[in-house]
């Protein structure tokens, strides 16, 4: 096992199953995710990533098994709670009014600010840090809703990383970004591991990316973790035949 | 690491340049309170007996705050000012707070900007509930409050309360759910209500007056009535500002910012209908204010429930008293219509000029 025994992993799901009717979408997942690590989610599309995604951060409770977080259930924490510990960005949002990109990240200090006197100096310095740190200053004034999806996809990171949790969850943050973009988050969420020690959850489509950027894939299919390590132990050609059902000279890994 | 420290302290200077929460919300409130201090005087002045603006200010200062301004006035003078004006100037803006407040809930609660007080169906049962009212040949009256007031506030609670439940057991998405239900409960009310006025014969005019709304039978007990149950839901809808500012980017991401979502939209969603529900008991559905104002406000202060909740209410109280002075000037004519009459023009020209476009 990774870690110390006195120090609980940050995320633990033990025996995870999860049932909508008849269907199985995830089948007895078992997960431990230490402090510090970078770990990318990935698997094809309906592989259950999303769900268990879901799981993990309280928002799904499975059918069968329990999730803990920091050493605790995600049932008995209250929300406030586990948005203190962990910080999700989500593949989209809409917002129902206009709203500027630097409201938009402000909204990540919501689980900080004073209930009733609002954000304080702390909550604008890491509004800025955060807006700094992913490079949206020049977004500053816009109208959310006016941006491409690259660049709202950009605006939520920055929110989650304004909210500065231990864990980082990501639901497929790359999906509308260009290349230079997708590096340039990648490298963001290493810089964001490697120099704060945060700790990082992704759910990513793109192989290439996963291995060459994240130490640890956790494969999942058909509701099951397949495989669990480092990128050469999980991606071998048999495997990515038999998962994915392509030619694995489409994938290219670099070692 | 010399230029991140700079950058990043351009970063701030950016932010404090476009405003980071959009600044000057002092200056906005400040408008607003003087806009109804205004309000106030010139509510209280106008009238068939008109009365001098310095007599009405020394008046209120002395009444309201204790302080002598020095000026004589006659013992009628007061009654008319005390007893007739201050009440009806006082009720129209505890309303057009109530309904502003409970508009910016509910808009922000239902994300859709389509959204005002009566949606759920707070109006068709209120409405409903005082044709009732004014239906049964019997006349109760306690403190000053009639049966009508009694049926229209249990009446509008009550239509909410089954459109919640209505709504929860539905296999759709709880939003779509409730404004689906909302609509559903709302027609059928409508249908009832249309009922009523089609047996009500000489009584139907008293129906009628109550559906366009009117400040004409404000007293100082009707007023102290509903103005705890507007005030309180108001106060403590502005302290689960943060809910609804976490709802602002979806059910989902309010959880993950820390936002109790179910029990967050039940507590909300009940305080709105309550200010509601005190609102058009005393003064009949008067429209627009809700879905208007919150908008407004927002183009001025930004989408924070922080501030929109506080101007919001300024405004709609402010919007209100205004609007019952016009009516006054034209006639008596029904408030409603007035609010509808500048409110609609007003907010076209809002929506030409807003850069950025309403997405529904």
């Amino acid at each position: 096992m990774i870690g110390d025994s006195r120090d609980p992993p940050l995320v633990r799901l033990d025996g995870i199953s999860v049932r909508y009717g008849d269907r199985r979408v995830l089948d007895s997942v078992d997960l431990s995710i230490a402090r510090g690590e970078r770990i990318a989610l990935i698997g094809p599309n309906g592989a259950g990533k999303s769900t268990l995604l879901r799981v993990a951060t309280g928002l799904l409770r499975p059918t069968i098994g329990r999730a803990d977080l920091d050493g605790s259930s995600v049932e008995t924490l209250e929300r406030i709670e586990i948005a203190r510990r962990l910080a999700v960005v989500p593949q989209q949002a809409t917002l129902p009014f206009a709203t500027r990109v630097e409201e938009v990240v402000a909204l990540g200090r919501l689980p900080h600010e004073h209930p009733l006197r609002g954000p304080r100096a702390s909550d604008r310095a890491a509004i800025a840090a955060a807006i700094e740190r992913v490079g949206v200053g020049h977004l500053l004034g816009r109208d959310a809703r006016e941006l491409s999806l690259g660049e709202r996809q950009l605006v939520l990171i920055a929110l989650a990383v304004a909210q500065a949790t231990p864990l980082l969850v990501l639901d497929e943050p790359t999906v509308h970004l260009d290349l230079r973009h997708q590096v340039g988050t990648m490298e963001l969420l290493v810089d964001l591991n490697e120099r704060d020690g945060t700790t990082i959850l992704a759910v990513l489509h793109d192989l290439g990316l996963a291995a060459h950027f994240f130490p640890r894939l956790v494969l999942l299919d058909a509701g099951r973790v397949v495989a669990d390590g480092p990128p050469h132990e999980v991606l071998g050609p048999d495997r990515i035949r038999e998962v994915f059902g392509v030619d694995p000279a489409l994938v290219r890994l670099r070692d | 690491m010399a230029t991140r420290g700079e950058s990043l302290g351009a970063t701030q200077l950016a932010l404090a340049r476009t405003g980071a929460l959009r600044g000057r919300p002092l200056l906005v409130v400040g408008g607003g309170l003087v806009a109804l201090a205004l309000a106030l005087v010139l509510g209280v002045g106008f009238g068939s007996v008109a009365i001098e603006p310095a007599d009405t200010v020394a008046i209120l200062a002395q009444r309201l705050l204790g302080l002598d301004l020095g000026r004589e006035w006659t013992a009628a003078t007061e009654t008319i000012v005390m007893d007739l004006r201050l009440p009806r100037v006082l009720t129209a803006m505890v309303v057009g707070l109530g309904l502003a407040v409970a508009g910016a809930t509910f808009q922000g609660l239902l994300r859709n900007p389509l959204a005002d007080p009566y949606v759920l169906g707070t109006a068709s049962g209120a409405a409903l509930g005082a044709a009732i009212a004014v239906l049964i040949p019997v006349r109760a009256v306690f403190l000053e409050f009639g049966l009508l007031h009694g049926f229209a506030f249990v009446g509008a609670l009550v239509s909410v309360y089954t459109v919640y439940r209505l709504s929860r057991s539905s296999g759709l998405a709880p939003l779509t759910s409730l404004l689906l239900t909302g609509y559903a409960v709302g027609s059928l009310l409508a249908a009832g209500l249309a009922m009523a006025m089609y047996l009500s014969g000489a009584a139907l005019r008293q129906i009628f007056s109550y559906l366009l709304g009117s400040f004409d039978a404000a007293s100082w007990v009707r007023l102290g009535g509903a103005l705890p149950i507007v005030l309180g839901a108001s106060l403590a809808i502005l302290l689960r500002a943060r809910a609804l500012n976490g709802l602002l980017l979806g059910e989902e991401t309010a959880a993950n910012l820390g936002v109790d979502v179910s029990r967050e939209r039940a507590i909300l969603l009940a305080l709105a209908s309550l200010a509601t529900a005190a609102a058009v008991a005393i003064s009949g559905l008067i429209g627009f204010v809700g879905l208007v104002v919150p908008h407004v406000v927002r183009l001025v202060v930004g989408p924070s429930a922080r501030l929109v909740l506080p101007v919001s209410a300024l405004g709609g109280a402010a919007l209100l008293a205004y609007a019952d002075l016009a009516a006054r000037m034209l006639g008596e004519i029904p408030v409603g219509v007035v609010t509808a009459v500048i409110g609609a023009p007003f907010f076209l020209l809002l929506l030409r000029r807003a850069r950025a476009g309403y997405e529904l």
